[in-house]
């Protein structure tokens, strides 16, 4: 087939699509197309006490296209937010989700906005696949009023209600029984949604895994724990940090898949088969292999603790904007000009989006003191000294 | 609003160092002692290895310790000392303290790196149930003296509600642990050593602010400086002011302030705040009749509540007038408001002024 004569040139070992049933018809008019077409993913899935989903994701043209553009905006978005801290624009600390975009995007395809995800501060990409827009993404970044958060939470703490997304927490570990709840909500509600549950191979080690863990088997939640190994915490890696690194039997009595996190159909394939397991059977343990560019944060340059070949190797061979490229390539979905002509507009996108952030107004002095209680709450809360100030919470 | 972004500053001076104060440390002033300058950071590392090097027994672990730590206290010490004694830890407070309880109630010195404060909290179980009450309860038999918890504390201009905070007023209500924090290198080196080898376990906040800014002479040899022994860093007549940490500096500016204005202030570093040392601010307010308390916590509850109420009940017929608190608002430590949160100078001078002139 003249297909598979094409697909041959590109010489990836990750991708060798095997039958596909892509009409050559479908050449030029791929961003439209949705005809349902069948890819495998590179590497299989291991499982642990439940049977591991297909290899055969199916997808189609537009789908993958879209992950394209998906991934290469949020790639764009974490750049751009790298050159406004080094600028002070945005201060506070900032965690950078670069090399780990297959995750976002591949989730967002496998469930609806009304499945809640949960996650830890690594949370802009994951707000911009929940429907998040860049302006208020750059404004909560730079802590304007325009922000996800009103400018009150900044880059470690987006939210987006009206598509269940409980953002952006601080302290590691602690949105895992958090989510859990999310889930017993869910569940009560009978409304067949899940919750996905996204933490870090360091959070991996909290005793509050466990205990939620426990409690969501106990009671069948429909919980999707999802460990997003990117082989670091902070500065420590996993062989240095955990007796078993096999982070998707870390669970004992709740079921695991191990997925390669750079793969977005893998990860879709993953979630999709995560989601029905949970509804049926109660929580499941997702490990993703990914990778993350940046350092920890803005505040760590990433160098001291892992080699820069090791980042570059990752980068020119596991890259998941680069493996969907070369699969809109090899199946001549898409042509390279049209692809680099994507990443253009992407990069209008986000620049556009930085530039208007860059207008907006910060928050009105007065909103250090709403919220914190329910409104009209009236508590007092005291200035400086107690005497002169005091001030009745809104 | 438009300095929101940043210029929270500070002045760099070491508060106490230039003035010609009384010193109640126990340095040796042998006269030929070498003094090198260092930031704090810096001196912390150097009381790290002193205590490392004096003590086979003692060990240092934490949250990426093993390549320097994020604020670099713990450079050199794993090449010097070795895997077995200065190692990671997995990603779990709990464990780590209740970890290093045990090690120390084998007689070892167990120093614990908490990588910022904002992070101790699922560690206080074992801090205000395991820690504290282990002597008592044992009847002597055992305890976790060894213990020393490090962990970096408070604002730095931009560290927003988890890399700001300072939780020392949980601490200090739990009797059986101590709290020490320092104000300068200097402070930071001596008192570290101290506290290492009390025979309490101690929390040991470091303002973070300070560990590259502040730069001050410190000893090069092995020297500690006693604790709860508080110190008049500053001598005055109409009010006394105290403070520790990072906040000390602040208050400085204000007194310097003040003085232009007439005032006359004293300012007081208290260092370690449980047990605090009672007799030397007493003293000092039976002197002026005026008290300011200064610090970054939120201040209903913070640990200025304690002072006051005590000083109040010590020094009640001599006091002029109210006891101030010039705290942090009674809100979560925010991110882009930070600059109204903190007690500044200005809020200082202006209590400095009104308790004056009450």
């Amino acid at each position: 087939m003249a297909l598979s004569r094409l697909s041959l040139r590109s010489n990836n070992p990750f991708l060798k699509p095997t039958a596909t049933s892509l009409p050559p018809s479908t050449r030029r008019h791929v961003s439209t197309d949705t005809t349902p077409i069948t890819i495998e993913t590179a590497a299989p899935f291991t499982s642990h006490q439940c049977d591991a989903p297909s290899r055969s994701v199916s997808t189609s043209s537009a789908e993958i296209l879209s992950f394209f553009r998906d991934m290469a905006r949020m790639r764009r978005m974490e750049i751009a937010a790298d050159s406004l801290y080094k600028a002070k624009m945005i201060r506070g600390f900032c965690h950078l989700y670069d090399g780990q975009e297959a995750l976002a995007v591949g989730m967002e395809a496998a469930i609806t906005r009304r499945d809640a995800i949960i996650t830890s501060y690594r949370d802009h990409c994951t707000f911009l696949g929940r429907g998040g827009e860049l302006v208020d993404a750059f404004s909560e970044l730079m802590g304007r009023k325009r922000g996800c958060s009103d400018g009150k939470g900044g880059s470690m703490h987006f939210y987006k209600k009206d598509a269940s997304f409980y953002g952006g927490h601080g302290i590691v570990g602690a949105q895992i029984p958090l989510g859990c709840g999310l889930a017993f909500a869910q569940k009560y509600s009978k409304e067949e949604n899940v919750t996905f549950v996204l933490y870090g191979d360091g959070a991996a080690n909290q005793g509050q895994l466990f205990e939620a863990l426990n409690i969501a088997a106990l009671w069948d939640l429909p919980a999707i724990l999802v460990c997003e190994n990117n082989h670091y915490g902070m500065g420590t890696a996993t062989w240095r940090s955990a007796k078993s690194p096999a982070y998707f039997k870390r669970g004992d009595y709740v079921p695991g898949l191990k997925v390669d996190g750079m793969d977005v159909l893998a990860v879709k394939q993953a979630c999709k088969f995560a989601k029905e397991h949970a509804l049926k059977n109660g929580p499941i343990i997702l490990e993703m292999d990914t990778y993350r560019y940046h350092g920890h944060s803005m505040s760590d340059p990433g160098s001291t603790y892992r080699t820069r070949d090791e980042v570059s190797g990752v980068r020119q061979v596991r890259d998941p904007i680069e493996r969907v490229r070369k699969l809109l390539l090899s199946h001549d979905i898409a042509t390279e000009k049209e692809l680099k002509d994507m990443e253009k507009e992407v990069r209008k996108e986000v620049d556009d989006a930085v530039a208007q952030a860059k207008e907006c107004p910060t928050p009105e002095a007065s909103e250090l003191f709403t919220n914190m209680y329910v409104k009209d709450c009236g508590v007092e809360s005291f200035g400086a000294d107690r005497k002169e100030l005091k001030v009745t919470l809104p | 609003m438009a300095s929101l972004l940043g210029r929270f500053c500070r002045k760099l001076v070491v508060p106490g160092s230039a003035h010609g104060a009384r010193m109640v440390s126990t340095t040796s002033s042998c006269g030929s002692e070498t003094v090198k300058s260092l930031n704090l950071y810096s001196a912390i590392n150097q009381a790290l290895h002193i205590a490392l090097e004096t003590d086979p027994r003692s060990y240092v672990f934490g949250e990426d310790v093993g390549f320097g730590g994020v604020f670099r206290c713990t450079t050199g010490l794993a090449e010097r000392f070795g895997k077995n004694r200065v190692f990671n830890t997995p990603l779990c407070e709990q464990g780590i303290v209740g970890f290093g309880i045990g090690l120390a109630a084998m007689g070892n010195r167990a120093v614990v790196e908490i990588q910022f404060a904002d992070y101790i909290y699922p560690a206080f179980d074992q801090i205000v149930n395991e820690a504290a009450k282990f002597r008592y309860r044992s009847g002597n038999q055992f305890n976790c003296g060894g213990l020393t918890i490090r962990a970096p504390y408070g604002a730095v201009g931009h560290g927003g509600h988890y890399h700001s905070q300072s939780p020392e007023a949980f601490f200090c209500h739990v009797p059986g642990i101590k709290v020490v924090i320092p104000r300068s290198p200097r402070e930071a080196k001596g008192l570290l050593l101290s506290s290492i080898r009390d025979p309490n376990p101690v929390v040991f906040f470091e303002p973070k602010w300070l560990y590259r800014q502040a730069v001050e002479e410190v000893p090069e040899h092995d020297y500690m400086i006693p604790l709860s022994e508080a110190e008049v860093i500053r001598e005055g007549n109409d009010i006394t002011l105290v403070g520790w940490g990072a906040q000390l500096t602040v208050m400085e500016q204000a007194c310097l302030d003040a003085e232009k204005e007439g005032i006359s202030c004293e300012l007081i570093d208290l260092k370690t705040l449980l047990p605090w040392d009672k007799e030397t601010v007493e003293a000092s307010v039976k002197k002026t009749g005026r008290l300011l308390i200064s610090h970054e916590a939120p201040v209903t509850g913070g640990f200025g509540a304690e002072i006051s109420a005590t000083i109040l009940e010590r020094c009640f017929l001599k006091l002029e007038a109210p006891v101030s608190r010039v705290c942090g608002l009674d809100t979560p430590f925010p991110l882009v408001f930070e600059p109204f949160y903190m007690p500044t100078k200005n809020k200082i001078l202006d209590a400095i002024k009104s308790t004056v002139n009450y």
